[in-house]
């Protein structure tokens, strides 16, 4: 494999800080009632998302799940429109309708993401096997979390995908939690990546708080199923640094788990280390970014509150009609 | 003109619309060589090949599922559910997902796709391959649901639903399949939301849909033996429904009889009275009457099987308690 250039592991870093920045703000927000309903951050499980789209092209389709804003922005998603949805506005991706569950971006090949927990794993075969049918070489990653690798219909997905050799790359998400049940005491095995196996398609288990190993291995995937030769199976091992959503303290966990996973596995800060160490970039211009990132939140705060609501009565009229 | 079987309807419809646009495909459980359960493609393997007949694994969700995504980034597919029973298996991807995504997603994504299946009791196949569900679906909003009952309207409505640009469910009979119906050679689609009367009449309408039309045709041809004449009106699609043809038919008659084989509870039946009551009530001159399934599983013994579904005999009774 080639040596990854300065400018990709630039731009990495730059999606890692976009991602983390947002969802801190979205927190905030959420504490504030700007936000309401769910909210489910990915703090501290950017490096999937970031590795993994940043293996693909423009034209590939992602799909996501109800933790799914790194998702959205990793391929690419327009801040403004997010935030905007976030805070129920006309201007924002689902035009008020869909909150934090449903963003979705046509452009992006962003197929959305999904409130139901599994729910986006079997479309994901319909996207493979319309890349197939197109044979224009495009692959789908659908992203789904270790409470999802439980779920019947993954047996019944990855089990299609793999007898149409469908170009689908799966990307279990183990943070470990799903809600407050630990995938210790859910999965059997506890090897998500070894039912590969079972299904004759190649499994891999990644640091998912290295985004570097994240990259690669997704990227050796895409080139596996552009080739021809069907999905693979990836589990990405990261943390879910706050609890299932903001007001969740997250009282289940081990003492001790989450401050060991957050001073060690940090994918952000170990990231941020090792391109100084290596001297890709300098603290001032990570400052740099930082910065800019924050321009670019507060930008998209002040496009989401200064837009309209929707409207009741075109709401009323389209029920009606 | 010529006749064709209710399911050589069906395909043709395929046949018309695959030829049409390379972008529609069919996918199911046993329609590669095998046919479809009813047969109903027979031959369309050998014609489109496995690219575009997809037989699949026992895997309703997965089935869907692979609809849904294909409809979001650009083809037309025809998914088939082998019996409506089996939708339950599915029902997260027919309602949390087909339903939802246009209307929750603020329109960036549509789901052209059909879910083809059949419903219905008659075949001795008990509880767990009989049941009429419609009610299911049209409960939920976002979803289309047809049921024709003719090949006439089996092979234009089929067609008008592959060209919907949103998923459609679409409820065939098991009894049926074989019925033959006259067929235009010429190519034809029907609109949805527009119902047709099969049969015109003063005194009463009766309104029914799939099998349950040729039972009310049928105590339509007894009663006008008795001086009394039905109207016999087919909704053809229950979403969206022709509810301003349904008052003008109240409006000649005045007297409303709904019938439907499924389990009156819940039924499309008391909706379609709920619905009469709230838009014609004015109209009418006496009370509506539902005919509807016992509020029962499906038995397998014959007799007990068609004591659960409403026959000629029950629909003159209702039409004459109000008459």
């Amino acid at each position: 494999m080639e040596k990854l250039s300065k400018e990709l592991q630039v731009l990495m870093l730059k999606k890692l800080i976009e991602i983390r920045r947002f969802e801190e703000r979205t927190v905030q927000y959420y504490q504030r009632s700007k936000i309401w309903g769910y909210l489910h951050p990915y703090i501290g499980e950017e490096a999937v998302a970031v590795g993994a789209c940043t293996a693909i092209k423009k034209e590939d389709y992602i799909i996501s799940t109800h933790r799914g804003h790194g998702h959205a922005i990793a391929k690419g998603a327009d801040l403004n429109k997010m935030m905007a949805e976030l805070f129920g506005k006309a201007t924002g991706y689902c035009k008020g309708r869909g909150g934090s569950m449903h963003i979705a971006d046509t452009e992006l090949g962003m197929l959305g993401a999904n409130g139901i927990v599994g729910g986006g794993i079997p479309i994901s075969v319909g996207a493979g096997l319309s890349c197939k049918m197109e044979n224009k070489g495009r692959v789908i990653l659908c992203f789904f979390g270790d409470g999802a690798a439980n779920n019947g219909v993954f047996h019944e997905s990855v089990n299609m995908s793999a007898m149409f050799k469908l170009p689908v790359i799966y990307i279990c998400e183990n943070n470990l939690y799903a809600i407050s049940m630990c995938s210790r005491d859910s999965v059997a095995g506890n090897d998500i990546a070894g039912r590969a196996k079972g299904y004759g398609i190649p499994g891999y288990k990644v640091d998912g708080s290295d985004v570097i190993e994240v990259f690669e291995t997704v990227e050796k995937a895409v080139d596996y199923a552009r080739k021809g030769n069907g999905p693979s199976l990836i589990e990405a091992s990261t943390y879910i640094f706050l609890g299932h959503h903001p007001n969740d303290p997250a009282a289940y966990r081990p003492k001790g788990e989450a401050e060991h996973e957050k001073s060690k596995r940090d994918c952000l800060t170990n990231f941020k280390t090792k391109l100084i160490n290596e001297k890709i970039i300098t603290e001032a211009q990570i400052d740099e970014i930082e910065k800019d990132t924050e321009k670019r939140i507060d930008a998209a705060v002040e496009f989401a509150e200064s837009s309209p609501e929707p409207e009741l009565e075109k709401f009323l009229s389209e029920v009606m009609s | 003109m010529r006749e064709l079987d209710y399911r050589d309807a069906i395909k043709e419809a395929c046949i018309e619309e695959m030829d049409r646009d390379p972008r529609v495909f069919l996918i199911g459980e046993d329609i590669g060589v095998y046919g479809g359960a009813f047969r109903a493609y027979s031959g369309l393997l050998d014609k489109y090949g496995p690219e575009r007949v997809i037989n699949t694994p026992i895997s309703e969700q997965a089935i869907l599922g692979g609809a849904i995504g294909a409809a979001l980034t650009g083809y037309r597919p025809v998914a088939e559910i082998m019996f409506i029973d089996f939708c339950t298996l599915a029902m997260d991807q027919i309602v949390n997902q087909a339903a939802k995504i246009k209307y929750m997603t603020g329109d960036a994504l549509n789901v052209p796709m059909v879910l083809r299946t059949q419903g219905g009791a008659g075949r001795g196949i008990a509880a767990q391959h009989s049941q009429s569900l419609e009610a299911w679906f049209y409960h939920i909003p976002g979803l289309k649901v047809v049921m024709p009952a003719t090949s006439y309207d089996v092979k234009g409505l089929l067609k008008t639903a592959i060209r919907d640009n949103d998923p459609v469910v679409f409820i065939e009979h098991k009894m049926i399949y074989l019925n033959k119906g006259p067929v235009p050679e010429e190519e034809y689609t029907i609109p949805f939301g527009v119902a047709d009367i099969k049969r015109e009449g003063k005194d009463v309408t009766i309104f029914a849909y799939s099998n349950m039309l040729f039972k009310a045709l049928e105590a339509a041809d007894d009663l006008a033996k008795e001086g009394i004449s039905c109207e016999v009106f087919d909704p053809r699609t229950l979403v969206p429904l022709d509810i301003d043809a349904l008052i003008n038919s109240v409006k000649k008659t005045n007297k409303l009889v709904v019938v439907s084989e499924a389990a009156e509870r819940g039924s499309i039946a008391s909706d379609i009275m709920a619905i009469v009551n709230d838009k014609a009530f004015d109209y009418l001159d006496g009370p509506i009457k539902r005919v509807c399934g016992l509020n029962s599983a499906i038995p397998y013994n014959s007799k007990l099987e068609q004591a659960c579904i409403p026959h000629k005999e029950s629909i003159i009774k209702a039409v004459k308690e109000i008459i």
